[in-house]
């Protein structure tokens, strides 16, 4: 019966996204309020008919109700509660489903606080909104619905894939999801800017949020699935350019380019016609994400079941959803009209070299993610584009972005000066280079560019406090005067700067972990012992334990630093009967110098055991920047909540016309 | 500075970012990609020693043999030809005789693929695509079966 309900409820919400996608834009387009208004309340009773679908198949999934297909492959009464709540994600239809309610609450956040938003603006985005929703509703009817009755019930289910029974991967998806699908906001806007044909700074005032609230969903989504590719897949590797990971990050590339050209058109009104490009091309590449992960195209070690019916209905929405919108951008796109202008010195042309270098690595990254496709497509040639690839082209391009960070916030709007900008980053620069000397003398070993790297993480933190400093005048005006100043400084300033700290303290993790990260792979017998990194480790055997839905073995490693006992790991190997798999867990010990990390192997000859031990070097940074980054986003969104209640629009359009005459 | 001018800077720069990237894949696409090959692929072409590929293929049921520290031995076959391979390593959870995988290295003078890179999916159905469509080629392949009832492992 629940389970009735929410495929019923699925129907409704189809219908119910035909009409928010219809009745509004007739209704822009005749004038007509009354049809237009249709589009909110549309908008909210979507939002709740697919929480009723979403709830139903979560309630399924916690009774174990094992008459419902999906939930008998996707899990077993003997799961632990919280995996059986992330097994409703876990799986292709329930992640569809998860994707739409996440769709449609961003249309119900838009429909409820958008009060302030033109009527027809407000009615053209939530239509737009609709129409993703209603093919998305549509496809999961026909190609993947979760509703589907089994008849006679089994016993009990197949239980989920082990590797995704892990707290980080349980709310890894919502995040990312939460990302992918926030940008459909942006795109819902560009859209609607180009069915009007208007386009202004208000516009952009009321993306921003949208879209930072997105991006600031997918870099935590990304970091949780590089944080749990890091201690579960037992590589000891935070990221492996595989294809679903990049599917992931060039959203992210995107939007972090949208993210700043919408700040270019909101404070200059300049940038227009690249800025819908941006919220075009950010959402599509959203699209081809989930495009590339369901449709198995991709050789990847995070494959999705392949079903061609699925990869050809999804790459139909993308074709109408990427294509429509990119006619509609060539027909309607001249019609925004230029731009403020600037000077290529100034911080909108510092911004113009973000969005630059940004898209170009992610041009980078496309091509190395899709090259194999295609070439297979074309010769028949099986290829495949790893690492070396991405870190040849990605890096370069990224580099002198990370090197411009700093200037940008320090440069004057229209015109800047550039050398001003460079004294005060003189600080700054001093302790960069200093770090780079220092670690130049003191290196052994790794590469000679590294302590570069770590460098350039310092310029970045350093950069950021600069433009902070800056701001409040330190050192210029009295400590009183400077607290006022700090408490003045409008949020979004604290926001931008902790982003940019954040990113700093991301490049020096990833740096000094690629660079200096130690590695041993060998055999131990029980009462042999290792050394890395300084550390000793002392086999002492391995016992088996028996976990809820497991039984494992765990090898027990008594860790001395310099005779001092450290810790002990346990690292196991899990085996789960139910769904005959097994994963590896591995034992990780964290100090500020960075993580000791042992991986238990297979048994061989003569009782010893494989062991895989690591050392790598302040690699918690990495998550640590990508928290600050999600911290740095919030401060900013705080702010912008406040200002985004000020419409600018009318006065903006009186100032126009006044101009014009 | 004219509004001419500005533009000019502005698409110059354009134009230098984009050389430069495209300058940058071509050179990355000559050296730092891989081909995929089965094991008949490899009987067929000569492949010279030193250079990088990805084999893949099933392992060969009683094959695996472990030789001395970590160091394993395996066979890897597409049921037409086989390889036999040499990985010294942790060998990943889901290895399995008579299951898919993917080994990336190279094929030394001794005739023996030494492997530095051993993957095989977690799910227990795995089977590379690769694998599969060459195997479905050969009309060895039985595994659709096993997968349509596969559980749908989804992960990232």
């Amino acid at each position: 019966m629940i389970a009735e309900t929410g495929h019923y409820a699925l129907i409704l919400a189809l219908g119910v996204a035909i009409v928010q996608t219809l009745l509004p834009l007739l209704g822009a387009r005749l004038r007509d309020p009354q049809l237009a208004a249709v589009a909110a309340p549309a908008a909210q009773m979507q939002f709740v008919l697919v929480a009723i679908a979403f709830l139903a198949l979560t309630t399924a999934y916690v009774t174990s109700d094992f008459s419902v297909e999906n939930v008998w492959q996707n899990s077993h009464s003997a799961k632990p509660l919280l995996y059986k709540i992330s097994g409703v994600w876990g799986n292709h239809e329930g992640s569809m489903i998860l994707w739409v309610l996440i769709l449609t609450l961003f249309g119900a956040a838009v429909a409820t606080f958008g009060t302030n938003l033109p009527r027809q603006l407000k009615a053209n985005v939530l239509a737009v909104q609709g129409s993703i929703g209603a093919a998305f509703l549509l496809f999961i009817i026909t190609t993947s619905n979760p509703f589907i009755r089994l008849s006679p019930a089994p016993f009990d289910g197949q239980g989920l894939n082990p590797v995704l029974q892990d707290p980080a991967l349980a709310f890894h998806p919502p995040f990312l999801y939460a990302g992918y699908v926030g940008f459909s906001m942006a795109f819902s806007f560009a859209v609607a800017a180009l069915i009007e044909g208007r386009i202004d700074a208000a516009w952009a005032r009321w993306v921003r949020p949208w879209t930072l609230a997105a991006w600031m969903c997918l870099t935590l989504g990304i970091a949780m699935g590089s944080w749990w590719a890091y201690y579960e897949l037992g590589w000891g590797g935070f990221w492996f350019w595989d294809p679903v990971e990049n599917a992931s990050f060039m959203p992210w590339l995107a939007g972090t380019a949208l993210l700043h050209s919408a700040l270019v058109m909101e404070k200059r009104d300049a940038l227009k016609v690249w800025t819908i490009l941006l919220a075009i091309i950010t959402f599509s590449l959203s699209l081809m994400g989930t495009f590339l992960v369901r449709s198995g195209v991709l050789t990847s070690v995070h494959a999705f079941a392949v079903d061609p019916a699925r990869g050809i209905f999804i790459l139909a929405i993308m074709g109408v959803f990427i294509g429509g919108a990119l006619a509609l951008f060539a027909w309607r796109a001249p019609l925004l009209g230029q731009g403020g202008l600037f000077a290529p010195i100034s911080r909108e042309g510092a911004l113009v070299l973000n969005n630059l270098l940004l898209t170009t690595a992610c041009a980078a990254v496309f091509v190395g993610t899709l090259y194999p496709l295609a070439l297979e497509a074309l010769t028949g040639d099986k290829i495949s584009v790893g690492p070396p690839f991405f870190n040849l082209t990605f890096a370069p391009l990224i580099v002198p972005l990370l090197i411009a960070v700093p200037f940008g916030p320090l440069l004057a709007w229209k015109r800047g000066d550039l050398a001003a900008a460079a004294q005060r980053l003189m600080a700054a620069a001093c302790l960069a280079l200093a770090v780079i000397m220092v670690l130049l003398a003191f290196r052994q070993r790794g590469p000679w560019l590294a302590p570069f790297g770590i460098g350039l993480g310092v310029w970045l933190i350093m950069g950021a406090l600069t433009e902070i400093a800056y701001r409040v005048k330190l050192g210029q005006v009295s400590p009183a005067e400077m607290w006022r100043r700090l408490g003045s400084l409008p949020r979004a300033a604290y926001g931008s700067a902790l982003a940019h700290a954040g990113l700093g303290l991301a490049v020096i993790g990833i740096v000094s972990t690629t660079a200096w990260r130690s590695e041993q792979i060998i055999a131990l017998k029980p009462g042999e012992t290792a050394d890395i990194a300084g550390y000793t480790l002392a086999f002492k055997g391995v016992v088996p334990r028996q976990g809820p839905n497991y039984a494992e073995r765990v090898g027990l490693f008594e860790v001395t630093r310099g005779g001092k006992a450290v810790t002990e790991l346990t690292p196991s190997k899990r085996d789960f009967s139910v769904e005959k798999s097994a994963t590896t867990e591995a034992g990780i010990h964290v100090s500020w110098r960075g993580d000791l990390y042992a991986v238990l192997g297979d048994p061989l000859k003569d009782g010893a055991y494989s062991v895989r031990l690591y050392f790598n070097p302040l690699v918690r940074l990495i998550w640590l920047g990508a928290l600050v980054m999600f911290f740095g986003g919030a401060v900013s969104l705080s702010d912008r909540r406040l200002r985004v209640g000020a419409p600018k629009r009318a006065q903006a359009k009186a100032a126009a016309v006044f101009v014009a005459k | 500075m004219t509004r001419k001018q500005r533009r000019g800077v502005l698409i110059g720069t354009c134009l230098v970012v984009l050389g430069v990237a495209v300058g940058l894949v071509l050179f990355a696409m000559r050296d730092s990609i891989v081909f995929f090959y089965s094991p008949s692929d490899v009987a067929e072409m000569s492949i010279a020693p030193g250079q990088r590929f990805r084999l893949g293929g099933l392992v060969e049921t009683g094959s695996v043999v472990r030789v001395e520290g970590t160091t394993v031995r395996f066979v890897i076959t597409d049921r037409a030809k086989t390889l036999a391979v040499s990985y010294t390593g942790v060998l990943p959870d889901l290895f399995r005789e008579g299951q898919g995988v993917v080994a990336e290295g190279t094929l030394e003078p001794d005739g023996i693929f030494h492997a530095d890179n051993v993957l095989a999916k977690h799910d227990e159905n795995y089977m590379p695509p690769e694998v599969a469509k060459k195997l479905k080629a050969q009309g060895v392949w039985r595994g659709d079966a096993a997968t349509a009832k596969a559980p749908e492992g989804k992960v990232n």
